[in-house]
Formats: structure tokens, C-alpha cells, sequence
């Protein structure tokens, strides 16, 4: 007869691993590289939402998904004039995002927010707050931040302190991770 | 248990993910075993407030639509 003894070892391990798929079902980590309104727009709404579920969510912005911290008043940002000319080029700023297909020179994106408005739908601008007020961590990427000239000054209030992929990582580690 | 509403929010007319985004806010200040009411009509809402109560924890105590307007009884945890 075959036994079917369980070890106290075997319960311990079965608890543990259970612990940890619970563990990653309580954090997010959205890595938000994108810049146009309709990528941001879901980086927004997943942050809000995980939030308010009660997750531990931690948005990492780099390359382009930077540009949605930089207050959309400042002007041209950038320390040289190839910095200058990228602001130039795709203004920062949550006010000034553009879409990804159909943007039509800005028309797209004015229709689209039109729409929002129609239908109730809170503006990236509006979740980003919320995202705030419900704890969500707003990390800037440090390299992004020299590689466009961009400067602590230029950026809304409440980030966290710029940091890098390795304290993304380890961040990462047991979280429901996103790339958007 | 306390049967008396604490609070109401009127989420009428918002779209996802402000409901949930707004419970989530409306409900901190409340203390445990006491009852949050919530007036939405975003069809969504039915099963994001399930989805909601089920990883919060927050029990959502009951659930009834008149008229397009979905209310949605919830007792914290």
C-alpha cells in the first residue's frame, strides 16, 4: 500500500508558496514608457484601480511616459538644444498628449477628449491626481530625466525620488508587472 | 452590527474606473462594520464592485438596480 503520509515540511512549503502567489496579487508595478493619451489613459486607470483594490502599485515612468509629469504649463524643456527640440517636437505635459494612430495633428486627441467628456470618463490628468491621493508610488526614472533635460522643477509635486531599473526590479519581484 | 448607512456617494453618471477609485476613498473613513452606500450607473460597476469586495475584503452586503441606477450596500471590513 502506498502511503500518503504528509510531512509538517510539506505543509510548510504548500503555505509558503501560497503565500507568495498571494503576495503577487496584492502588487502592481506598471512601467510606463509610453506618451500618447491613448497608452496613458490605461496606465491611469490600472494604477487608480489596483489602488482602490488595495494593491501596493508602483508606476516606474520612463522615456516618453516621463513626459506626463512634467506640468503642462512649463514650456520648452531641456538644457541644450537637442533636449529643446525633443520638447519642441512632442510637448511634455498631460494636457498636450498625443494619440497614437489617428492623432491628426492634435485633432484626434481633441475629439477623443471631447468624447471622454461626453461619457463621464476621467481625464489622465484627473486619475494621475486620484492615483496620488489613493498612495499611489510615482517614480521618475533618473536616466530619462538627464537624457531629456528635465529637471526635478519641471515636474508635478508628490513623485517619488528618481531611480533606476534596478530599484524597478527589485519592486518587480512578487508583483503583477505591466509595461504600457 | 450597526444597520444605519455611515455614508452614501453618488457615483451616478461616472465612468470606470472612478466608482471603485471613489468607494475606495469614501470608505477609509469609515470604521470597521459600518455601512457604505453607493448609487452608480455604470453597468461595469455590478461587476467591479464584486470584484472589488472580493480582493478588499469589504463585503458587499447587497446589490439592487431600479431604474438604471445600481445600488450597492457595502460593509467594511
Amino acid at each position: 500500500m502506498a502511503t500518503t503520509e504528509v510531512t509538517i515540511e510539506d505543509i510548510a512549503h504548500e503555505l509558503e508558496s501560497h503565500q507568495r502567489e498571494s503576495a503577487k496579487h496584492n502588487k502592481l508595478v506598471i512601467i510606463a514608457w509610453s506618451g500618447e493619451l491613448d497608452k496613458v489613459w490605461p496606465q491611469m486607470i490600472m494604477a487608480t484601480t489596483a489602488a482602490a483594490m488595495g494593491m501596493q502599485t508602483t508606476i516606474f515612468f520612463t522615456f516618453w511616459g516621463l513626459f506626463s509629469l512634467v506640468k503642462s504649463d512649463v514650456g520648452l524643456t531641456g538644457e541644450n538644444w537637442m533636449q529643446k527640440m525633443v520638447a519642441m517636437m512632442d510637448r511634455p505635459g498631460m494636457e498636450h498628449l498625443g494619440l497614437s494612430k489617428m492623432n491628426f495633428a492634435g485633432a484626434g486627441p481633441k475629439m477623443m477628449k471631447h468624447l471622454a467628456k461626453e461619457h463621464a470618463v476621467a481625464s489622465p490628468g484627473e486619475l494621475l491626481e486620484m492615483a496620488r491621493d489613493l498612495g499611489v508610488h510615482l517614480v521618475p526614472c533618473q536616466m530619462t530625466m538627464d537624457l531629456l533635460g528635465l529637471k526635478r522643477e519641471d515636474m508635478i509635486d508628490g513623485l517619488g525620488d528618481p531611480a533606476g531599473a534596478a530599484t524597478m526590479l527589485l519592486e518587480a519581484q512578487e508583483a503583477i508587472t505591466l509595461f504600457i | 452590527m450597526s444597520q444605519t448607512i455611515a455614508k452614501t456617494l453618488d457615483l451616478r453618471g461616472m465612468a470606470c474606473p472612478i466608482p471603485i477609485a471613489k468607494t475606495a476613498i469614501g470608505i477609509r473613513e469609515l470604521q470597521p462594520g459600518e455601512l457604505l452606500e453607493a448609487y452608480a450607473t455604470d453597468p461595469g460597476s455590478v461587476p467591479d464592485f464584486n470584484a472589488w469586495s472580493k480582493t478588499t475584503g469589504n463585503q458587499l452586503v447587497e446589490q439592487t438596480e431600479e431604474d438604471g441606477v445600481f445600488r450597492f450596500l457595502i460593509r467594511k471590513v
